[in-house]
């Protein structure tokens, strides 16, 4: 008997229960091992499925013409990604840099200043926000801000600003419910100890709260990185869907989720799996945002 | 300047922060809702689409969605609570669970169309199951897995020591101790966690697009193929031909999302115990 685990199932030699009754508990422990094991075979799968289906891309056209190839015109055979994997970039950026101060500021609002009273209603809001389907906010954009953008910039609205101005809604309740948490969780006397020393409520955010949960915030802009990446349908129904480099916040572009479900239906052949090769880079990249979340909370301990 | 004017400027920077998200948010809601609540009747929830779906309802579509993600949710459930059971109580840490723990934050974090495409390509194509409901179910479990583990292992943390201690004192071996004690406590918060992700699969488009399909039938058995709202909206608004009707599916999508995400606050509310 050593730690607290053993204390809390008798096995071995302090036979407490029937031989069939142990067998019945390590069965049952094999299968609620298996069940959490899914998780894994889950994420093996779809790396295995999906690169599996992109691989004949590496031989047919190589992995570095297929990266920096500037010219995706599948039906004359270019098979180059660049200016889509720009286009998703830029899309995502754009909507970080309108979305994040929104978000935190938001956020820095429900925590420190906000009554009660008002909290109780933003919050839960904020959240119900965050479940809006994507298509709804695509939706949203098509009808009332695309004419809206066409006559500003002179086109037809269709191009990255009316990408960026919906992602940007869509990312401000994920981040900032994130974020709100995060702040939340710094200890009350922080504050207390500060506004004793005379600061103003800003001076206490700013110099106090904010740097103190400042890991939190950095993990919750980048999940909504994460959710504008790899968002499909919003960009879908905004960006123009045409594959080309950025040329102007009005002029229409494409970016790596928009471009498979634009060519999904018609594609055969190489053209396939070039699309599954836009997906497995968008997967690769979204492991690697929950990677640098996993590190940021290591160096936060 | 001096500390109090700076004060009273940051803090009112923050007031106009938090009122734009509100007023955005807000308006997009009011906007769908009245233009949604024109062509919101009885006749547009339960007949079929008519014509070049430019005329009649979206009873087929509701079916769909709700079909797909009851079927997802009952194969999601069981695996989800088992594995946050194993992980809340059988696991000792170390790197199997922090294997595991990596794969479900990578699973909550793939984008939607690669999941699409991975159910396509396993589900649909490999398995032979086509365009079907049970290929679509299956691709929305494993998006809602990670989400309900989560919510079910914070449950059972929750759960106070000393009530496993009571059940271990009296004889129960471990499983009695989590199956008879342990859930049964843990459960108002493992149905809330069911019922939001259960929630997020109904608004779910680049999963379903390539699982499903696109054609409105009214599904019977899981191998049906058909057409969910989400879907249903997408080609609405792009085909432009009926944009009453996608008003309408937008409001119906939200409402219904708003009435899983107020079901699953009642419920917290109601059954808490712990």
């Amino acid at each position: 008997m050593t730690g607290a685990t053993d204390m809390k199932a008798p096995k071995g030699e302090l036979t407490l229960v029937s031989r069939e009754t142990q067998i019945k508990e390590w069965l049952l422990a094999a299968l609620f091992f298996a069940c959490a094991f899914v998780a894994v075979l889950g994420v093996a799968l779809i790396f295995g499925f999906v690169g599996w289906k992109a691989w004949p891309i590496i031989g047919e056209v190589g992995l570095i013409d297929f990266l920096t190839g500037s010219v995706w015109a599948p039906t004359d055979g270019e098979y180059g990604i660049l200016a889509l994997i720009q286009g998703s970039f830029v899309v995502t950026l754009g909507a970080l840099a309108l979305g994040t101060p929104l978000a935190v500021g938001t956020a820095v609002f429900l925590s420190e200043i906000a009554s009660p009273g008002i909290r109780a209603f933003v919050r839960p809001a904020v959240e119900l926000l965050a479940g809006i389907p994507s298509v709804v906010y695509g939706f949203f954009g098509v009808v009332l801000l695309r004419p809206i953008i066409g006559d500003l910039t002179g086109s037809v609205g269709f191009g990255p600003l009316t990408a960026w101005i919906i992602l940007a809604i869509m990312i401000v309740p994920t981040i900032a419910a994130l974020s709100e948490d995060a702040l939340q969780s710094i200890p009350m006397g922080i504050r207390e100890a500060s506004y004793a020393m005379g600061a103003t409520q800003w001076q206490t955010i700013y110099k106090v709260v904010v740097p103190a949960a400042k890991i939190g915030i950095i993990d919750a802009i980048i999940l909504g990185m994460g959710r504008a990446i790899g968002e499909t349908m919003a960009v879908l129904m905004l960006v123009g869907n045409a594959p080309q480099f950025f040329a102007g916040v009005g002029e229409p572009m494409s970016s790596l989720t928009s471009q498979i479900v634009m060519d999904m239906g018609y594609s055969t052949g190489i053209h396939r799996t070039a699309l599954f090769g836009m997906a497995a880079i968008l997967f690769v990249f979204s492991m690697l945002l929950v990677l640098a979340v996993r590190l940021l909370s290591r160096l936060k301990d | 300047m001096d500390k109090r004017t700076t004060n009273n400027i940051a803090v009112g920077v923050l007031w106009v922060a938090a009122g734009i998200t509100v007023t955005v948010l807000g308006a997009i809601i009011l906007y769908v809702f009245i233009n949604g609540i024109r062509v919101l009747s009885p006749e547009f929830i339960f007949t079929w689409p008519e014509g070049v779906n430019s005329e009649g309802g979206v009873w087929p579509t509701i079916i769909s969605t709700l079909y797909v993600t009851g079927l997802a949710m009952l194969i999601c459930t069981p695996v989800a609570v088992l594995a946050a059971v194993y992980l809340a109580e059988y696991a000792h840490q170390g790197k199997t669970v922090s294997t595991i723990r990596f794969a479900a934050d990578s699973l909550a974090s793939v984008p939607s169309i690669v999941m699409g495409l991975f159910g396509f390509a396993l589900f649909v194509e490999a398995m032979g199951l086509g365009l079907s409901m049970l290929s679509a179910a299956l691709a929305l479990s494993l998006l809602m897995l990670p989400i309900v583990m989560r919510a079910t292992e914070e449950a059972i943390r929750s759960v106070p020591r000393y009530i496993r201690w009571g059940s271990y004192g009296m004889g129960a071996t471990k499983w009695q101790t989590v199956g008879r004690v342990v859930l049964p406590a843990a459960a108002p918060r493992v149905i809330t966690g069911i019922v939001l992700a259960t929630g997020r699969a109904v608004g779910e488009t680049a999963v379903v697009f390539y699982t499903m399909g696109q054609a409105i039938w009214l599904p019977i058995s899981p191998l049906d193929s058909g057409r969910p709202m989400t879907v249903h909206l997408y080609l609405l608004a792009v085909e432009g031909i009926n944009i009453p009707a996608a008003y309408g599916t937008a409001l119906l999508l939200m409402l219904m999302i708003l009435g899983f995400n107020l079901g699953a606050r009642w419920i917290l509310k109601r059954y808490r115990k712990v």
